[in-house]
């Protein structure tokens, strides 16, 4: 059965879906780093990412923005268009040395009403304050970049997401390295996004976090291991079969068990 | 005194003030391209594309003689060609930007300096390393004004995604399409700039206007505007002292500017209140009071 059968017979209204990965295998100079995902993401749901290292699970989002070109199988964004998905990659490489301010930075997470050379109306003025102040950084306007912690920069790019407005969220590990108190106040930003209806899909590695803030988990290990209601998927034998999954490819690069043709 | 020494060149000799305008010329539009060049990390780009030219300048100068047209438009062919190929293998191959870059600068003087040695000594060959700058005609005016108000406007058009390309270059390109062309657009201001500099001051000098101010307002000034607005007033004051000296004591005027442009880089290491050593000595000492 070819993939292409799977969305199009599907009773209409039964479950829209933001994502569909049809039989998706995404990789890195002809290896394969995630292989044969098939399975949708809701719309409006709340996703966690979770797998061992080197599971693919940052791969899977490169794909889903469009860095990464799928090497077999295909990827298909459901209600959403491109522009709408805003992405939060776990290794930023943002300048922390470049002399910028919170406020521009955050601004320009209004790029698609602004474009290269708009002005701020007012009314975009207030919202950046807003967004700002949000994530707990007001008064930190004017102060460049450099001078921040890593957690208050991890707030200042959830404000630029904040104005970004994306109906699709995809964060990489969000947490990473940073403190509780952050990460609580993150977390209700999440959950607010949620509120709204938007889908987020979100890479994360505390399990804990997951059981409390992500009613959906997917569970990757270089391909599927489960994906559905988290308490159903964040079990110790699901955990298991991940680790072993990933330590039967780790080593000489090599195409991972069944032929890829 | 004063007027004799600071005035009286310029009211007297007419070769000083074309001097001076060429110079406040490269000033304005270098200066800016170096400033983001030295917060990109590119410092030393600059230099890679001023040895680039090189080759372009040379052929253009041993065919057509000490001709500005010939050798603006081989300067700018070689600086665009290496600038252009090594972007290419930069986003389509495993290499990094610095190391492609430096693959093609070298291969770029390597001709550069074969054309030179086969095509015999000539004096005027010293023109094209060392400038013109005390005998900048008409033409070579016009080209450098026009060079940096190009820059300047492109650079105001460009200045948001040039700062986003700098500082979240992954950001940009989710964003917007615009990432490569300003990336490239930005080059191409880089190499506009050099190969009018090296009219007045030559090819291996006019780095030096674009990257030592800049570096040097770093220790001056917080945000990107006044960074800017700071190496360009260094640039052209150290224009003016480094004409002065070279007038008074006949020194060659490119090096002599260079050096100014040096002296002022040095001070504000020690002296510059952003992160100079003798604030951050300071700071260290209050910390352990």
């Amino acid at each position: 059965m070819g993939w292409f059968s799977l969305g199009n017979y599907e009773p209409r209204g039964v479950l829209v879906h933001a994502l569909r990965f049809n039989n998706l295998t995404l990789g890195y100079d002809h290896q394969p780093a995630i292989q044969r995902l098939d399975t949708e993401i809701a719309a409006g749901s709340l996703t966690a990412v979770v797998g061992p290292n080197g599971a693919g699970k940052s791969t899977l989002l490169k794909g889903v923005i469009g860095t990464l070109v799928p090497m077999e199988g295909s990827l298909a964004l459901g209600s959403i268009s491109r522009e709408n998905i805003a992405y939060l990659p776990q290794q930023s490489d943002i300048d922390r040395s470049f002399p910028i301010t919170v406020i521009d930075l955050v601004a320009m997470g209004l790029w698609k009403e602004i474009g290269p050379f708009g002005w701020l109306s007012t009314a975009q003025q207030s919202l950046v304050e807003k967004a700002i102040a949000a994530v707990g950084l007001s008064g930190f306007e004017s102060r460049i970049i450099g001078s921040l912690s890593g957690g208050q920069m991890q707030r200042v790019l959830f404000a630029r997401l904040l104005l970004q407005d994306a109906q699709l969220v995809l964060l990489d590990e969000p947490f990473n390295a940073i403190d509780t108190r952050t990460m609580t106040d993150l977390l209700k930003i999440i959950t607010r996004w949620h509120g709204e209806g938007r889908t987020i899909l979100a890479v994360l590695h505390n399990h804990d976090t997951v059981r409390t803030h992500f009613p959906q988990t997917l569970m990757i290990a270089r391909e599927l291991v489960a994906h559905g209601p988290t308490e159903s998927v964040l079990t110790a034998e699901n955990q298991f079969r991940a680790r072993q999954m990933c330590e039967a490819c780790a080593g000489p690069p090599h195409v991972c068990g069944r032929s890829v043709a | 005194m004063i007027w004799d020494t600071i005035f009286q060149p310029f009211a007297e000799f007419g070769f000083m003030r074309r001097a001076l305008l060429g110079c406040i010329a490269i000033s304005v539009g270098a200066t800016p391209v170096g400033t983001f060049l030295m917060l990109r990390r590119m410092s030393l780009t600059g230099d890679a594309m001023a040895h680039a030219i090189l080759p372009g300048a040379a052929v253009g100068f041993l065919v057509f003689g000490l001709s500005l047209i010939p050798m603006t438009i081989g300067g700018l062919t070689a600086g665009l060609l290496v600038a252009l190929l090594s972007g290419f293998v930069t986003r389509m191959t495993i290499l990094r930007e610095d190391a492609s870059l430096a693959a093609f600068y070298l291969i770029s003087l390597a001709i550069g300096v074969l054309i030179v040695s086969t095509r015999g000594s000539n004096v005027d060959l010293m023109h094209v390393l060392f400038g013109t700058v005390l005998a900048l005609d008409d033409a070579t005016l016009i080209l450098l004004c026009s060079i940096s108000s190009f820059s300047l406007v492109t650079l105001s058009l460009l200045f948001r995604p040039l700062v986003l390309e700098c500082a979240d270059p992954q950001f940009l390109r989710s964003v917007s399409g615009l990432s490569a062309i300003t990336h490239f657009t930005f080059l191409l201001l880089v190499v506009l700039n050099l190969v009018g500099g090296f009219h007045a001051i030559g090819t291996l000098m006019a780095v030096g206007v674009m990257i030592l101010p800049a570096t040097a307002a770093r220790f001056w000034a917080v945000s990107i505007g006044g960074m800017i607005a700071t190496a360009v007033a260094i640039a052209m004051i150290s224009s003016l002292i480094g004409l002065l000296l070279s007038f008074h004591y006949s020194l060659p005027s490119g090096p002599a500017i260079i050096l100014v442009n040096g002296i002022v880089y040095g001070m504000s290491v020690f002296l510059g209140p952003i992160g100079g050593l003798l604030t951050q000595t300071i700071t260290q000492q209050q910390l352990k009071i």
